[in-house]
């Protein structure tokens, strides 16, 4: 069966392996791949990691030009879409109409930018015209600060520490990374960044953004040559919801990451899925959500229509020398247990949810396997084994 | 400039030049060698560039890096002895004419 012309909005990595997948699923018809950004689709992570030290924008390439045209990948970039007429199936780009016969949207995210006065003055941090600027920036800015204790913000004060920056970090929330891991984790990662000499403020929302540096709720004035904004970010919609298509936190799909259109997917940091086992709709930011929505809906696409994503969600950042390791899917409010040896486990209702390691790859990847097993790890059966994570 | 030669599944060869400090996997993808996936892009959180090294090129190209062999576990294509992540190998001066054997599969 041909599914005919495929359109995939947004060309970043879950983009780009949704037609690379395509192609290796042996759809035979026409692909266009449209960007909004200029080159060739590129990594995301090294972008706060490798590349603000090296400064190689080769090496974030996803694949060379010659592969967009051996496998016939009509690709377009700094195109921006204007419109999805679903009834004609077609969209609407530079004033010219695209018909489809499956339109993928991987649209991603952009920065969030809170209401903070003075806040055009802050860089951002998430495309590599961002980490361009970014990185031509730093040199002769001794003092730094940065909006956002998330893995963003975190990772970029760690690179721009051991540069030799007096780095700040501010964060509204009362400990780091707040959303993603345990606090018994937070606690660790903000004694590591103290003890590099990272000035981190918590529970400190920014007030305003000046020439001079950044203003917190509690009073204080934080002096800074240089502000990066790494607040989280928000799902690209705005072409869904105008679509008619449902939208919540991102463009809703079902276990199969069809829209509510049948003629329309979705992927990766704009999605937002039923989460196998709990079915909780979740939209998740990471590579490895994004690639594997992808190959899920390739998959779909080319043969078989029953074809569901099940993958067990995983995550890392590197902040120094620590890589943080998160297999599975924890909710803010879910228990922890921290195992003698650093890892904390995550449990809802008995039941393991995730679990976070600091360059402990072999108990992430046990954890992996655990999760991926089908049947459920429950509590009590791990504390019987001292919360072994090897497979029984 | 460092020879590279990728022998495929079906035993197809491609040789390819690399640069000193780039690793074999990014090497694969930068001169659009199939069979190399590299999906974390050398951050060793998957195991989607797994490659086997030859036998006579084992020794040069070093040990498994720490952590390097609990990723290897989750290979989707048999674990040899000479199985590498093939974004840990650094390409050097002394690695030109290196060979590597491709796996089945990467996922």
């Amino acid at each position: 069966m041909s599914v005919g012309h495929v359109v995939i909005v947004g060309a970043g990595q879950g983009g780009f392996q949704a037609a690379a997948s395509l192609r290796t699923e042996g759809h035979g018809g026409p692909i266009t791949l449209i960007g909004a950004e200029p080159g060739l689709p590129y990594q995301r992570p090294p972008l706060s990691k490798a590349y603000l030290k090296s400064g190689e924008e080769e090496a974030l390439q996803l694949r060379p030009a010659s592969f967009f045209e051996k496998n016939c990948i009509d690709l377009m970039p700094e195109t921006r879409i204007e419109g999805i007429d679903r009834t004609a199936a077609r969209i609407t780009a530079c004033g010219r109409n695209i018909a489809y016969d499956h339109l993928v949207l991987a649209t991603g995210t952009r920065n969030l930018r809170p209401p903070i006065p003075g806040l055009e003055r802050a860089l951002d941090l998430r495309t590599l015209a961002d980490a361009r600027k970014l990185r031509d920036a730093l040199p002769g800015k001794r003092r730094v600060a940065v909006i956002g204790g998330g893995f963003i913000g975190l990772e970029f004060a760690a690179v721009a520490r051991r540069l030799g920056h007096e780095v700040t970090v501010a964060e509204a929330a009362p400990r780091l990374m707040s959303r993603a891991v345990s606090p018994e984790i937070s606690t660790r990662f903000l004694a590591m960044h103290r003890g590099l000499g990272v000035d981190i403020r918590l529970g400190s929302a920014v007030t305003e953004v000046t020439d001079e540096g950044i203003a917190l709720t509690d009073g204080a004035f934080v002096d800074a040559d240089l502000v990066l904004l790494a607040a989280g970010v928000v799902p690209n919609i705005e072409l869904a919801t105008e679509a008619g298509l449902a939208t919540a936190n991102g463009v809703v799909t079902d276990a199969r990451l069809l829209t509510s259109d049948p003629a329309i997917s979705a992927l990766g940091d704009c999605a937002v899925f039923p989460l196998t086992g709990s079915g909780r709709l979740v939209r998740l930011e990471s590579v490895q959500a994004a690639t594997d929505h992808a190959r899920t809906i390739a998959k779909r696409l080319v043969g078989d229509r029953e074809v569901a994503y099940t993958a067990v969600p995983w995550f890392w950042s590197d902040q120094a020398d620590w890589k943080l390791q998160i297999a599975g899917l924890a909710d803010p409010s879910d228990e922890s247990v921290s195992r003698d040896d650093g890892a904390v486990l995550r449990f809802a209702d008995g039941v393991l949810t995730a679990v976070e390691t600091v360059n402990d790859a072999k108990a992430h990847m046990q954890a992996r396997k655990l999760l991926a097993g089908g049947a459920s790890a429950r509590r009590d059966s791990l504390a019987e084994r001292d919360y072994d994570l090897a497979m029984v | 400039m460092v020879k590279v030669t990728f022998i495929h599944s079906d035993g197809r060869e491609e040789t390819v030049d690399g640069r000193v400090g780039d690793s074999v996997m990014a090497t694969a993808l930068a001169n659009d060698v199939e069979g190399i996936v590299g999906e974390c892009g050398g951050s060793m959180m998957c195991a989607t560039c797994h490659c086997y090294v030859d036998d006579g090129w084992s020794e040069r190209s070093g040990d498994r890096m720490d952590g390097e062999e609990d990723m290897l576990d989750c290979a989707a294509s048999e674990l040899r002895p000479t199985s590498r992540l093939s974004c840990q190998i650094k390409l050097s001066e002394g690695l030109s004419g290196l060979v590597v054997y491709l796996p089945e599969a990467q996922l």
